[in-house]
């Protein structure tokens, strides 16, 4: 069987976080996931896209690019912005710390992706954007 | 995100039903803050029984309502939320500072 994979690529409008999470489960749902694995791709995609939009690109518009692969039956999900990147990651990481209080973030984004999904990896760099990459292993009984 | 208000005296329920992310979220805090404010709610609950979606923006958007309302001395609490709705609240330790049945 051919990998199978999907790019998407959507401006940085905050209506477009429903729409991502959406298209990526719709992707993930040859692999025949269980409503809980479905839930916490969406709900982890929903962060790092918030992320970029919020963070990344703070009150501007511009691009988001998705990639969504499947190897065998592990999805790798690839969401990067080209904004104003993170300058320290590990701190960003951690549960609570947020840059925007005032915008009633919670500090959680990264902590419910870490849990959510099997890996993490954040690669940012100051001006030239941000790159999430999870993946996570689909259980279902077709596999 | 769609809300529906429901007022017995000082007394507001808010029905969320949708998705609690940060764009429902935007778009509906200050209507609810508002209403708090205008008609002096001093007991929030917040209903997710008809909630389909929520993640870390969610947990924000209670935290702000649980800010407003303590700062009237008042109280929230969170009724009717599915498993996964749940999942994201105790990951947060919201449970902590908000009464969740």
């Amino acid at each position: 069987m051919h990998n199978n994979y999907v790019y998407i690529k959507i401006p940085s409008l905050s209506t477009n976080e429903s729409f991502a999470r959406a298209a990526v489960a719709a992707f993930c749902s040859s692999l025949n996931p269980t409503i809980e694995e479905i839930s916490d791709i969406k709900t982890a995609v929903s962060e790092a896209v918030t992320n970029a939009i919020i963070h990344g690109y703070e009150n501007t518009v511009g691009d988001i690019e998705i990639q969504c692969r499947i190897k065998n039956n592990t999805v790798e999900i690839i969401i990067e912005d080209f904004g104003c990147g993170i300058i320290n990651v590990d701190k960003a990481k951690e549960p609570l710390y947020t840059t925007k209080p005032e915008l009633e973030r919670s500090g959680m984004g990264f902590a419910v992706m870490e849990t959510f999904m099997d890996e993490l990896v954040v690669l940012s760099e100051k001006d030239i954007g941000t790159k999430v990459i999870m993946r996570k292993k689909i259980n279902s009984k077709n596999n | 995100m769609n809300i529906e208000f429901i007022e017995s005296g000082q007394k507001l329920t808010i029905k969320l039903s949708g998705e609690l992310d940060h764009h429902g979220a935007d778009k509906t805090r200050y209507e609810i803050d508002e209403r708090i404010n205008e008609n002096d709610i001093t007991k929030l609950i917040i209903d997710f029984e008809n909630l389909d979606f929520i993640d870390s923006s969610g947990i924000g958007f209670v935290i702000g309502r649980y800010k407003n309302i303590r700062k009237r001395n008042g109280v929230i609490e969170i009724i009717n939320a599915s498993t996964k709705v749940r999942k994201i609240l105790d990951m947060s330790g919201i449970g902590k500072i908000i009464n969740i049945k």
